[in-house]
């Protein structure tokens, strides 16, 4: 029972020292907080070295969101490159998981450090293709997906990508 | 004084006491922030105390609306009699030598009375919102005060006893040479308790306990009735940091500075106290708050009254 009391005085004694403590509250919009680079904010396309746009509308990015947030149509390029003909982030839904990043085979969606997209009107939250696109690479420089794929597009065969070799003559094989 | 000199002091006391506890939803949130390390509400003009009057300003545009399914003239008394209650208690509260407003020779039991008064305003409340967690926070708060009224009055006979009095004048010229916060410390402690349960604030405050009855009493209170409710309830704060200033702290007396002064000065403190205690302590549960009432704090005022009692017969030998 005293000792009850006495831990109830030692919680007021240890309250009253926070008289002197420094707030941990950071004044937001005059005192921005440190995002790091891997923050997982506003999501965005990227482009390849190249500048070629990375995304190859595989649909993975969909499939992975949760919240179903993603919706886009691939389409195909006349040297054979895929392309997402519309793509489209509702971030009225999106809960910034980052699981379509991970998802991403290519790196073209990548997550920013930015997260301050209010708006008024419900129907601008729907991001479409060219608010996503940016010009740079993002998180990752050298990365091209057709370089390293075995995929044929105009201007590669198969068996010419990085550290892939020749393609085999499965019929050669046979004993 | 003069009838209408009392009747401008009335009328001041009134401002003061409404206005004091709207400075104060203000104040405690930014004491409360500094406890807890973070700022409180800070936007609004210097140190953030134009927050009381946007709130004030948001209260009264609200809707004035009363459920179709409570009992509407007792819906709408009860927040009135919590404040008329709390703020009838200040006509007893001596602020200095010559300012009070009422002498009379049961000052204390005057004061005690409208306390208990305000317990209509919760239970009313709680009845005539025809709504679960009303009704169950009107139960609770009936049940707590009834149990805390118990002692309250009883906590301080001991002041009453050593004083001969009941005027509270009386009782703060008694305290010239000491004061009670030494011989009644027993007395000063369980009357502090019984005065956070009778204001039902933290961690009393299970009447509205917002965990587990919504906001109890009030759930259906809104706009303006609410805010009374509200007010009601910081009333009773500074009644009763008054009254435990009046009581234990020799009210007014005090060296250099002038007695309102002291007074006022002594309130603030003991309402800093109270908002440390809102800061610090968590809400018991109900059972333990009542076993906290009637198996401890009762046995402890008796025995402090037992003391009390017996050294005041030695003293005259």
């Amino acid at each position: 029972m005293l000792k009850a009391l006495a831990s109830q005085f030692r919680t007021l004694w240890t309250i009253l020292q926070h008289s002197f403590t420094k707030a941990e509250t950071v004044q937001y919009p005059e005192q921005q907080p440190y995002l790091a680079p891997r923050y997982r904010g506003r999501i965005v396309l990227t482009k390849d070295p190249d500048g070629e746009e990375r995304c190859v509308a595989c649909n993975l990015c969909a499939v992975a969101c949760p919240v179903d947030c993603i919706a886009l149509q691939q389409g195909v390029k006349e040297d054979g490159r895929w392309y997402p003909e519309f793509f489209r982030i509702n971030f009225s839904r999106c809960i910034l998981c980052g699981m379509c990043e991970e998802a991403c085979p290519t790196y073209a969606i990548q997550l920013t450090p930015d997260f301050e997209m209010c708006e008024y009107d419900r129907k601008n939250m729907v991001y479409e293709k060219e608010h996503l696109q940016i010009e740079g690479t993002g998180k990752y420089h050298d990365y091209n997906f057709y370089r390293v794929s075995g995929l044929a597009i105009t201007g590669k065969d198969k068996g010419q990508a990085q550290n892939e070799a020749e393609p085999v003559d499965v019929k050669s094989l046979l004993p | 004084m003069s009838e209408l000199g009392t009747i401008t002091f009335g009328l001041f006391i009134i401002v003061a006491a409404v206005g004091g506890a709207a400075v104060l939803t203000w104040f405690e949130r930014r004491l409360l922030g500094v406890w807890q390390d973070r700022y409180g509400p800070n936007r609004l003009g210097p140190l953030g105390v134009y927050q009381v009057a946007a709130d004030m300003l948001k209260l009264l545009t609200k809707d004035d609306w009363v459920p179709p399914f409570a009992d509407r003239p007792v819906f709408v008394f009860a927040p009135t009699a919590i404040v008329v209650a709390m703020l009838l208690g200040f006509a007893v509260v001596p602020f200095s030598p010559d300012l009070y407003l009422l002498d009379i020779n049961i000052g204390l039991l005057f004061f005690l009375g409208m306390t208990s008064l305000a317990v209509y305003a919760v239970l009313l409340g709680g009845l005539a919102s025809n709504n679960k967690y009303a009704l169950l926070g009107g139960l609770r708060s009936a049940a707590q005060m009834v149990s805390y009224e118990v002692f309250m009055g009883l906590s301080l006979m001991g002041v009453v006893m050593l004083t001969g009095s009941f005027s509270l004048r009386a009782i703060v010229e008694a305290q010239r040479d000491l004061w009670y916060c030494i011989p009644q410390f027993l007395g000063l402690f369980t009357f502090i308790i019984a005065g956070v349960a009778e204001s039902h604030r933290l961690p009393f405050d299970l009447p509205e306990a917002e965990h587990e009855l919504t906001a109890g009493f009030h759930t259906e209170y809104g706009g303006m009735k609410f805010a009374m409710f509200m007010l009601g309830e910081y009333l009773g704060l500074i009644l009763i940091s008054c009254m435990i200033t009046t009581l234990f702290f020799g009210g007014w007396l005090g060296p250099w500075l002038p007695p309102v002064v002291w007074f006022c000065l002594k309130v603030f403190i003991i309402i800093c106290f109270f908002i440390l205690l809102r800061a610090g302590i968590p809400r018991p549960r109900y059972d333990q708050l009542m076993t906290l009432g009637w198996k401890i704090m009762l046995p402890l005022t008796l025995f402090n009254l037992l003391i009390t009692g017996a050294i005041a017969l030695w003293l005259e030998g």
